[in-house]
């Protein structure tokens, strides 16, 4: 049980929502596929979230947004796990995403957007299979 | 791969992160770096903070790391939560409650599931210290998991336990009763604006009155509110005088010796039973376990027959 890799996920919440039932429900739901799941909590600026990024030596960024500001914080948080070498990590958003901002983000290096109504061994399974080995 | 020791020792962050995950992952990789940065380990302070879920653990750390920043130290803090003994997952959610130095250069947050290890700690928590150590961390903070009555891990691996309570955790036959009070060099009573506080304080005291200590270092009683940040210097100034009472007399050379004794013959229990059942024939133990669950032989004459060979 110990020697096997695991892998680790930061479920964070950037901006100034109130609510974080979602993530919880995912940070749990990732718990339960095997995954380390470190949670920050509540109003997490971009550069918070990527020095956590950086001390739990992460594989995957989970972003959960419902406040409608992902269009500045996703590609900030890209931005800047990439000004410090973190390439590898995987970078996922969820919550109330509209489809025609799809594309912006994914040019900013999000890998998937899961949207109200995903199930969340969708979101277990995608990051197994998308985590970069190292 | 040497290069990832010698970064640690510069000071890069994202290697420390590295080498903390290959010493949980691939410890024996980690090894050979490990004995790199060893000589460069042994002198921060490691300071433990335990006790029962909910009693605040996380939100001491965060205080008592912005004391520490204030004088001046820097701090590692390592933050034990459990491994589901199910999925093999965790949730690790110590950090909500470390907001206020998150962000901080002077401080370094490593966030550890316990990975089936019961006595509180993670089997990689050791390295862990060294690790934050070898970075050059003047202080080093290891929160256990939530700890019931027998998680004493901590005590071995700290030089400074201390030990929360709250006032809602029950009678004075709880604190009576043997294991996690007794480890604590400092004692903190927590949420110390609830009822009751006066009354743990009492049975504390009691305790430490009827105990025969092996040494002469009476643990203080603090009270604090930790949320609001009240009693946390006091906190501070008493972990800083067991500090210097360890030093006081070679208590802490003697300390380490013992340690150090205890880490080699558990090592070597480690590696013994790990090399003896590799050297054991195919199906060996298999049929061993089976004529012990056949009440033909009992469990010591089983592992007699494996070492006697």
């Amino acid at each position: 049980m110990s020697d096997e890799r695991k892998i680790r996920v930061l479920v964070a919440k950037p901006g100034l929502d109130g609510h974080d039932r979602g993530a919880k429900v995912i940070a749990r739901a990732l718990r339960d596929a095997g995954m380390e799941v470190i949670y920050t909590g509540l109003r997490q600026t971009p550069e918070m979230i990527v020095e956590a990024a950086i001390q739990e030596d992460v594989d995957v960024v989970g972003l959960s947004i419902l406040s409608g500001a992902h269009l500045t914080l996703v590609p900030r948080t890209c931005e800047l796990l990439h000004k410090h070498g973190l390439d590898h990590v995987l970078v996922c958003v969820g919550g109330i995403i509209p489809e025609e901002d799809i594309p912006a983000l994914k040019q900013a290096g999000v890998a998937a957007i899961f949207g109200p109504g995903t199930s969340t061994e969708d979101v277990a399974t995608f990051i197994k299979d998308s985590v970069r080995p190292r | 791969m040497n290069d990832l020791a010698a970064s640690v020792l510069a000071g890069d962050r994202r290697a420390v992160a590295r080498l903390l995950t290959l010493v949980e992952n691939a410890p024996v990789e980690a090894r050979r770096l490990l004995a790199t940065l060893y000589p460069h380990t042994g002198h921060a302070h490691v300071i433990g903070v335990t006790g029962a879920p909910g009693t605040g653990k996380s939100t001491l750390v965060n205080q008592m790391t912005l004391e520490l920043r204030r004088r001046g130290r820097t701090v590692g803090i390592i933050a034990v939560d459990p491994t589901s003994p199910f999925s093999g997952g965790a949730i690790l959610g110590d950090r909500i409650r470390m907001q206020d130095v998150a962000g901080d250069p002077g401080v370094f947050i490593r966030s550890m599931a316990t990975r089936g290890s019961l006595g509180g700690l993670a089997r990689a928590t050791a390295d862990a210290i060294r690790v934050l150590d070898a970075f050059g961390r003047d202080i080093i903070l290891v929160e256990t998991v939530g700890v019931g009555q027998a998680e004493v891990e901590i005590a071995r691996a700290a030089h400074t336990t201390v030990v929360l309570q709250i006032p809602t955790l029950g009678d004075d036959i709880q604190i009576l009763k043997a294991g996690i009070l007794e480890i604590a060099d400092v004692l903190v009573i927590n949420k110390a604006d609830l009822p009751g506080t006066e009354r743990v304080r009492a049975a504390l005291s009691m305790m430490l009155d009827l105990g025969a200590r092996s040494n002469d270092w009476r643990p203080p009683i603090i009270e604090t509110i930790a949320v609001q940040g009240l009693g946390i210097a006091a906190v501070i100034d008493a972990v800083e005088q067991h500090l210097a009472y360890l030093k006081d007399g070679g208590r802490l050379a003697q300390r380490e010796r013992q340690r150090v004794h205890d880490e080699i013959v558990s090592l070597l229990r480690d590696n013994l039973t790990a090399r003896t059942l590799a050297a054991l024939p195919e199906g060996a133990l298999d049929s061993l376990v089976q004529r012990v669950c056949r009440r033909q032989i009992d469990p010591y004459a089983a592992v007699q027959e494996i070492i006697g060979k």
